[in-house]
C-alpha cells in the first residue's frame, strides 16, 4: 500500500506518468484560457457548456455503440458548441439577459443528457458506468491513450492562445479599440468561447461535469490576487491550474476513502476543485498588496500613522496663533 | 439510487395511476414555487445564483446528515439554508475583496463548496442511500414510496414539505410584493422610500436556499436550476407586467410538470430529465414565437418596415420625374429596373411596385411608371418630409448642401405630419436648400380620402432604422 502510493508519488509507473501529465497540460490549458473568460465575465459559461455536453456524449454512445473515448470527446464537443451557440443566441436576439441564458442552456441541455442516459440504460447490454465517468471525473480510469488525446488538445489550445495573445488582450481590455485596429472582434470573442469549450470538453473524463468549470474559474481567480499585468497573471493562472491538476490527480489516485461511495480513490474532480481552493484561499490571504493579510496590514499602518498625526496636530494648533488656522 | 435499483422496482407502468398524480402534484408544487421566485431572480440578474446555491448547499446537506445521521428534512433544510445564505455572502466578498468579477466569485464558492459536499459523501457509510448522482437528477420516481398521513389521507412526504414551502413562498411574495418589487427594480428608490434593501434582499436569498432545498430532494438540482429560470424567462418574452410574469412561469411551471412527467413515462426515462426538457422547449417556443419580443414577430415586423420604407422611396423617385416633367424637361418615365437600381433590392422594389399598382397609386405609361392623382399626393408627403428635413438640418445645424440628402432620406420616413406643420412653421421658407420646392401638406390641399397607410406622414410608428 505504501509502496504502492510511493509508485504514483514518484511516477514510476508509466500509465499513472501519462495521466498526471494529460491532466497538467489540461491544468495548464485551463488556467491561461480561464485568465481570458474570468476577465472577459464569462467564467460560467464554462459550467453550461460542460453541463450542455452531456447529451453528446450519450448520443455518441448511441452512434458509435460503446464506449469509444474519441467519439465520445467529439460528441461532448458537438454538444458543448451548440450549448454556447444557444447562450450566444438568447444573448443577442432576445431581451434574456447573458445569466439567465446560461442558467437555461446548462439545465435544458443536462435534462436532456439525463432522458437520454435513462434510455441508454435500458437498452440491452447498455450500462451507465463508464458515462457516469463523465459526471463527476475518474482520472484513475484513463488509459494512456486517452491522456495523450486530451494532454494534445490542451497543448494545442495553449499555442493557440499564445500564438493570439495580443488580440485576446485587446479583446478584454478594449473591445471597441481592438474593433477599430482592425481585429475581428466577433470572429476573435467566438474563437475564446470555442477554446474555452474545446478546454471544457477535454476537462471533462478527469474532472466531471461539474467541476470541469472550476479549473477554468479558480486558478485565473487565484491568479488575479497576485499581479496587475495579464502576461503574468496567465503564467501563475497556468502554474496553478497545473498545481491543482498534478495535485488533485495524485491525491485521487493514492488515497482511498473510507468506504466510501466510489469504490476505487476519490473522484478526482473534487480532488482537483480542492487543491484548487486551496491555492485560491492561500492567494486570498497571502498575496502582496491585494491579499487579505496585505489589506491589514495596509489599514493598521494608516491608524498607526493617524494616531502618530493627532497630537502632532494638536502641538501645531497650540503652537500658531488661531487666525492662520482658517 | 441509480437506474438498476429502479429496474428491479419494475418500474415500467405506461397507465397514469394514483401514485403519478401524487408525484406530479409534488413536482408541480416544487416547480411553482420556484418559478415565482425565479422571476424576481431573472428580472435581477441573479439566475445564476440558483445554479450555485442548488450546487453549493451539498455540504450543508451531507453535514446535516452526518450530524443526525438520518434523512430528515428540517436538519437538512437548516444546514443547507445556512450554507445557501453563505453561498451568496462568500462570492459577495470575495467580489468585494479582490476585485474579482462577480461571475467568477460566484463560480469559485459553488464549485468549492460542491466539491467539498462530494468529498464528504465519500466519507458517509456505504450502507445509507446518499449517491451524488441523485443529487442532480432527485428522486422523482420514488416520491410516492414516502407516506406519510395527513388529514386521513396517504400524500408523500416530499409533498408535504413542498406544500408548505410553497405556501410560506406565496405567501411572503404576496405580503411584501410592493417591497420585493421596488427593491428588484430600483434599489436606490427603494431606500429612499425606507425600505430595508438588505432585509429583502437576504430574506429573499432565505427563500430561494430553503426552495432549493426542499426541492432538491424530489427533484434534485438540476430540475431546480430548470424551473428557477425557464418559466420566469418564458414569462418574461411574454409580457411586460410582473403580476402577469409571476402568473405566466407558474402556468408554465405547472404544464410542463405535467407534460414532461407523462413524456417521461412514455418514453420510460428519468422524469426530471424530461420536465427540465419540456420547460427549456417552452422556453425555445416562446423566444420563437412570442407576440411582441419573439424571434418571428420581430423579423415580421422588420419585413414590414423594409416593405413600407421601399415602397416610400418609389413614390419619391416617380415624384421627382413628374417635377422634371412639369418643369418641361421631358424624359421617359422610370421602369422598375431603374428604380431598384437606384434603391436597391431588386426583390423587395418588385413587390413595393406590385404594392403600389394594386393600390392605384401609380400605373404604367409608355414603358415605365407613373403617379396617378392619389399616388401624387402620397408621395408629396414623403418628398415633403425629405425637404423640410434638409432644410432644418442647413438652417439650424449649418449642415454644407452636399451632406444634407444622406441623413434625410432615411428621416424621411419616421416624421409624422404634426412634426411636418411644426417644421414648415418654424423654417418658414418655401423651398429646400437646393432651391427645390417643398411640397404642400397633403390634407390642406386635397381631400382626406388617401390611404392612411400608404401616407408616411401619416403613420405614426417610429422605427428602428438609423
Amino acid at each position: 500500500m505504501i509502496a504502492e502510493t510511493w509508485d504514483i508519488i514518484l511516477l514510476r509507473d508509466s500509465t499513472t506518468r501519462t495521466v498526471v501529465a494529460g491532466t497538467a497540460l489540461l491544468g495548464l490549458a485551463s488556467g491561461v484560457i480561464g485568465t481570458f473568460a474570468v476577465l472577459r465575465r464569462r467564467s460560467l459559461v464554462g459550467d453550461a457548456v460542460a453541463h450542455a455536453s452531456l447529451p453528446g456524449v450519450c448520443v455518441a454512445f448511441f452512434v458509435v455503440g460503446d464506449r469509444h473515448f474519441p467519439s465520445l470527446l467529439i460528441g461532448a464537443l458537438v454538444f458543448g458548441l451548440l450549448g454556447a451557440g444557444c447562450i450566444a443566441a438568447i444573448r443577442e436576439w432576445t431581451r434574456i439577459k447573458e445569466d439567465a441564458a446560461i442558467g437555461l442552456v446548462l439545465g435544458t441541455f443536462f435534462g436532456l443528457g439525463i432522458v437520454l442516459s435513462g434510455v441508454i440504460q435500458r437498452m440491452p447490454g447498455g450500462n451507465r458506468a463508464g458515462l457516469d465517468g463523465f459526471l463527476f471525473g475518474k482520472a484513475a480510469s484513463m488509459v494512456s491513450s486517452d491522456a495523450w488525446t486530451i494532454g494534445g488538445t490542451a497543448a494545442g489550445t495553449v499555442a493557440l492562445v499564445a500564438l493570439l495573445f495580443k488580440e485576446f488582450r485587446l479583446l478584454c481590455f478594449d473591445r471597441e479599440y481592438a474593433a477599430s485596429s482592425g481585429i475581428p472582434v466577433l470572429w476573435m470573442d467566438l474563437l475564446l468561447l470555442a477554446l474555452v469549450t474545446t478546454c471544457t470538453v477535454a476537462g471533462l473524463p478527469a474532472a466531471g461535469v461539474v467541476m470541469v468549470a472550476a479549473l477554468l474559474i479558480i486558478p485565473a481567480s487565484a491568479a488575479r490576487f497576485w499581479t496587475e499585468n495579464l502576461t503574468v497573471m496567465t503564467v501563475i493562472a497556468g502554474f496553478f491550474g497545473v498545481a491543482s491538476a498534478v495535485v488533485g490527480t495524485m491525491v485521487s489516485a493514492t488515497v482511498i476513502g473510507p468506504a466510501g461511495a466510489f469504490s476505487r480513490g476519490l473522484p478526482t474532480g473534487p480532488c482537483i476543485t480542492l487543491a484548487a481552493t486551496a491555492f485560491f484561499l492561500l492567494s486570498m490571504v497571502f498575496a502582496p498588496r491585494r491579499g487579505v493579510v496585505a489589506d491589514v496590514w495596509r489599514l493598521f499602518s494608516l491608524r498607526r500613522e493617524l494616531a502618530l498625526q493627532r497630537p502632532l496636530r494638536r502641538v501645531l494648533r497650540v503652537d500658531s496663533p488661531p487666525e492662520t488656522e482658517a | 439510487m441509480t437506474p438498476a435499483v429502479m429496474a428491479m422496482h419494475g418500474w415500467r407502468i405506461h397507465a397514469l395511476t394514483g401514485d403519478d398524480a401524487w408525484t406530479i402534484a409534488t413536482a408541480a408544487c416544487a416547480a411553482v414555487a420556484c418559478a415565482v421566485l425565479g422571476c424576481f431572480l431573472v428580472l435581477r440578474r441573479m439566475s445564476m445564483l440558483g445554479d450555485a446555491i442548488s450546487h453549493a448547499i451539498l455540504p450543508g446537506i451531507v453535514a446535516a446528515f452526518i450530524i443526525t445521521s438520518s434523512r430528515g428534512v428540517l436538519p437538512m433544510l437548516v444546514g443547507a439554508t445556512v450554507v445557501g445564505v453563505l453561498t451568496a455572502v462568500f462570492s459577495r466578498a470575495i467580489h468585494r475583496w479582490g476585485r474579482i468579477p462577480e461571475d467568477a466569485a460566484l463560480g469559485v464558492v459553488f464549485t468549492s463548496l460542491f466539491a467539498l459536499g462530494v468529498m464528504m459523501i465519500a466519507w458517509v457509510p456505504r450502507d445509507v442511500d446518499l449517491d451524488p448522482g441523485c443529487v442532480l437528477y432527485g428522486l422523482l420516481e420514488f416520491v410516492s414510496l414516502d407516506r406519510v398521513v395527513v388529514l386521513g389521507v396517504e400524500v408523500p412526504r416530499a409533498l408535504t414539505w413542498l406544500a408548505g414551502t410553497l405556501l410560506v413562498v406565496v405567501g411572503v411574495v404576496w405580503a411584501g410584493y410592493k417591497e420585493l418589487k421596488v427593491v428588484s427594480f430600483d434599489p436606490g428608490l427603494a431606500a429612499s422610500l425606507g425600505i430595508s434593501v438588505a432585509l429583502v434582499h437576504y430574506v429573499f436569498l432565505g427563500m430561494v436556499a430553503a426552495t432549493t432545498v426542499v426541492s432538491f430532494e424530489a427533484v434534485g438540482s438540476i430540475l431546480v436550476i430548470v424551473m428557477l429560470i425557464a418559466p420566469a424567462a418564458a414569462a418574461h418574452l411574454l409580457t411586460d407586467r410582473l403580476a402577469a410574469m409571476i402568473w405566466i412561469s407558474v402556468a408554465l411551471a405547472v404544464s410542463s410538470s405535467v407534460v414532461g412527467y407523462v413524456l417521461a413515462l412514455w418514453v420510460d426515462t428519468s422524469a426530471a430529465g424530461m420536465i427540465s426538457v419540456v420547460s427549456g422547449g417552452q422556453f425555445a417556443a416562446a423566444m420563437l414565437l412570442a407576440p411582441r419580443h419573439g424571434l418571428v414577430s420581430k423579423a415580421l415586423g422588420r419585413a414590414a418596415l423594409a416593405f413600407r420604407i421601399s415602397r416610400e422611396d418609389v413614390l419619391g423617385i416617380l415624384y421627382r420625374w413628374h417635377e422634371r416633367r412639369g418643369r418641361g424637361d421631358p424624359g421617359a418615365p422610370p421602369t422598375t429596373r431603374e428604380i431598384s437600381r437606384a434603391i436597391g433590392g431588386a426583390v423587395l422594389t418588385q413587390l413595393a411596385v406590385r404594392s403600389l399598382r394594386s393600390r392605384g397609386l401609380a400605373q404604367s405609361d409608355s414603358g415605365g411608371l407613373r403617379l396617378t392623382e392619389d399616388g401624387l399626393r402620397a408621395a408629396s408627403g414623403i418628398v415633403r418630409s425629405h425637404r423640410l428635413w434638409e432644410t432644418f438640418l442647413a438652417q439650424r445645424l449649418g449642415l454644407p448642401v452636399d451632406h444634407l440628402h444622406e441623413p434625410s432620406h432615411r428621416v424621411e420616413h419616421f416624421i409624422t405630419e404634426d412634426l411636418q406643420r411644426s417644421l414648415h412653421r418654424d423654417l418658414g421658407t418655401a423651398t429646400d436648400p437646393h432651391g427645390s420646392e417643398i411640397p404642400r401638406s397633403a390634407s390642406s390641399s386635397s381631400s382626406p380620402s388617401s390611404s392612411p397607410s400608404s401616407s408616411p406622414a401619416s403613420d405614426p410608428r417610429p422605427g428602428g432604422v438609423g
